[in-house]
């Protein structure tokens, strides 16, 4: 069953080892996807996520473990039914966007219609052009075409909008949750904290191989960071003020920790603070990870 | 069926692929066209000023009664063969310029050859010795003689150019295309589809040899349009031996790029294998009176059985029966090629 649902899952890994060499790339991992959900496989270089993801892909052979799809093992067949954006790759060259996606489309038995391909990704303004000249974005939406080419229940993102201008990025999201919206099932590794909090529904953080940590992205905020930091101007906060909550004096701030936000601001007003320099942090998976991990998301 | 859709989508994407790359296209037909023109203007003759003889048969021993002067002189190039059928053959399109029977005392030229007819007159005294021994005298080897018309060697040439495009058309059009696939990760992308290794091999094979082909015959048939290369054979033989060639080179593009990765160490093994069957397969000249080891080395390469095969059947006509053997060598070296790279290779 699946470990946040209760509902039986698309995909489930068990025990999954990869190693090269000496090196445990992938160290005995477990989880399950809901169907329907954006699974999200958050760490830093080298945590082995690449690899777990290639793995359940079947592109690599775990050393052991188990992967699971629709309750089988997964089997030759696996690959029809599943849509791979790569981290790094490349394609067939002089071809334009659209001979590209004919190319994929052919090599599965039931695609899905290029033009309902090329609506679904944006890519009418340059389905003709050679796929060599794309920009960044229109690349990786290619790239997400591609994957769609056969009509996928569950969708493999590694790390696909690395390198994107924030607006590329923005569009790249929304046409992620349009196939979130048609029920499909993503699995989606990333670097940006903000990607995960806006997609992922569910969250595993890998480090050295292993699942340090896992759950919906606000309950682990919240399991971890259950105070909220205020920042008003020090020259706001009258001399002889009192709170309830800690505080500290930074770069010209005073910061207050506090586990009730509400009752903190009551007593910002209560002591006259003036609120109009104030600045409300929430703690994001960023800071998640330092405090997991004692290093950054890099 | 869905196997064949899968290979099909996979070549045609290849075809358009090169087509398409201008400048390789450019580099495949252009290079071998001015590689061909070049030779035919720099050795419009028959290739080379040296005198050659070949000689059946031991010469007796220096200073003995039978020695004679002429088998001594400077800048004559001598060359043994084992019968005179070879020779004669050579003779016959002024690629030898004497035969030399001490088996039967005997000596050919070709008539209308003007070297044979200053080496008879060597032979018979004409010329001086610094040797001790004297000049053989008039009636001491008969005279036979031998008719053909000269062999441009451009002629010559030919095959050796078509078997050099073959070799590199094939070698880089597979073996390089498939080592950049696989370091670029077109391979890997790839393999994360149903499209199996086979489906892609095939297709791989398929398109070059489509296009190897077809830039041999574009070659070819341009070239002769204006230098009218001798062709006595059977165009058809011709053709199961270019297709032959073309096969096995594939698959020894193939072979040695079931699992590199990188495209250095692909050149540096693409040069390993290319230079030394450039120079030792007799392309550019004949290997006839070439030290043994070298002789016995050029066994070992494909593209020496179709040089040898190719110039058989264009330049003497030679059927199956002749080249027969060629072949053979050419399909078994192709299947051998085809099933090392099928166990050997490697999407990544």
């Amino acid at each position: 069953m699946d470990e946040n649902t209760g509902s039986a899952p698309i995909l489930e890994v068990r025990d999954l080892h990869k190693s090269y060499g000496k090196v445990k790339a992938v160290d005995g991992i477990s989880f399950s996807v809901r169907e329907g959900s954006c699974f999200g496989i958050l760490g830093p270089n080298g945590a082995g996520k690449t690899t777990a993801i290639e793995v359940i892909e079947t592109i690599h052979q775990p050393d052991s473990g188990l992967v699971m799809y629709r309750g089988e093992r997964v089997s030759r067949s696996f690959k029809e039914n599943i849509g791979i954006q790569f981290q790094d790759t490349s394609l067939q060259e002089f071809l334009t966007v659209r001979e590209t996606l004919e190319l994929f489309s052919k090599l599965y038995p039931r695609p899905r219609p290029i033009e309902e391909i090329i609506k679904a990704c944006s890519l009418e303004e340059f389905v003709d052009r050679d796929n060599r000249k794309l920009s960044g974005g229109q690349r990786q939406r290619m790239l997400l075409g591609i994957a769609l080419v056969n009509d996928p229940d569950l969708l493999f993102l590694d790390e696909p909008t690395t390198g994107l201008d924030p607006h590329a990025r923005r569009n790249f999201w929304r046409l992620v949750q349009g196939i979130k919206a048609q029920g499909k099932t993503v699995i989606l590794t990333t670097h940006y904290m903000d990607e995960a909090e806006y997609l992922c529904d569910y969250i595993i953080i890998m480090d050295h191989g292993g699942i340090i940590e896992r759950g919906r992205p606000r309950e682990l905020l919240l399991k971890h960071f259950g105070e909220a930091i205020i920042r008003v101007p020090e020259a706001a906060v009258p001399p002889g003020s009192a709170f309830s909550c800690p505080f500290e004096s930074e770069e010209g701030f005073v910061a207050f920790r506090c586990a009730d936000t509400d009752q903190s601001l009551r007593e910002l007003v209560a002591n006259g603070v003036d609120l109009g320099g104030i600045l409300v942090e929430r703690r994001n998976l960023d800071d998640l990870f330092l405090k997991l991990t004692g290093s950054g998301l890099d | 069926m869905q196997g064949f859709k899968r290979f099909w989508a996979v070549f045609v994407a290849r075809n358009l692929e090169f087509f398409r790359d201008r400048s390789t296209l450019a580099f495949n037909l252009i290079f071998p066209v001015i590689l061909i023109f070049g030779f035919a203007y720099a050795f419009p003759g028959g290739g080379g000023s040296s005198f050659k003889i070949g000689i059946v048969g031991t010469p007796p021993a220096a200073g003995s009664a039978a020695d004679v002067a002429f088998i001594h002189y400077k800048y004559l190039q001598f060359i043994p063969y084992a019968d005179l059928k070879a020779p004669l053959d050579r003779l016959a399109h002024h690629q030898l310029d004497m035969v030399l029977d001490y088996f039967k005392a005997q000596y050919f030229v070709n008539e209308s050859s003007s070297n044979g007819y200053v080496l008879e007159r060597m032979l018979s005294g004409g010329g001086s010795s610094s040797t001790s021994v004297t000049a053989a005298p008039a009636g001491v080897f008969a005279k036979n003689t031998v008719s053909g018309a000269p062999i441009r060697y451009v002629d010559w040439l030919v095959p050796g150019v078509i078997g050099i495009n073959i070799l590199f058309g094939s070698l880089s059009g597979v073996g390089f295309v498939i080592v950049r696939y696989r370091r670029n990760g077109v391979l890997k992308r790839f393999k994360a589809t149903p499209l199996a290794a086979f489906e892609f091999v095939s297709a791989q094979v398929l398109s070059r040899f489509f296009i190897v082909a077809f830039a041999s015959t574009l070659i070819f048939a341009g070239t002769n349009a204006a230098l009218h290369f001798r062709m006595t054979g059977s165009w058809a033989l011709l053709a199961l031996l270019n297709a032959l060639a073309i096969l096995c080179m594939i698959a020894l593009g193939l072979l040695f790029s079931s699992r590199i990765k990188s495209e250095e160490v692909a050149g540096g093994i693409m040069s390993l294998i290319t230079w030394p069957m450039m120079i030792l397969s007799g392309v550019f000249f004949s290997l006839d009176g070439s030290p043994r080891a070298m002789q016995v080395a050029s066994r070992a390469f494909p593209i020496t059985y179709y040089i040898e095969a190719s110039r058989s059947i264009m330049l003497d006509g030679a059927g199956l029966a002749v080249v027969g053997v060629d072949l053979l060598v050419l399909a078994a070296m192709a299947l051998a090629f085809m099933a090392a790279a099928a166990a050997l290779f490697r999407w990544e």
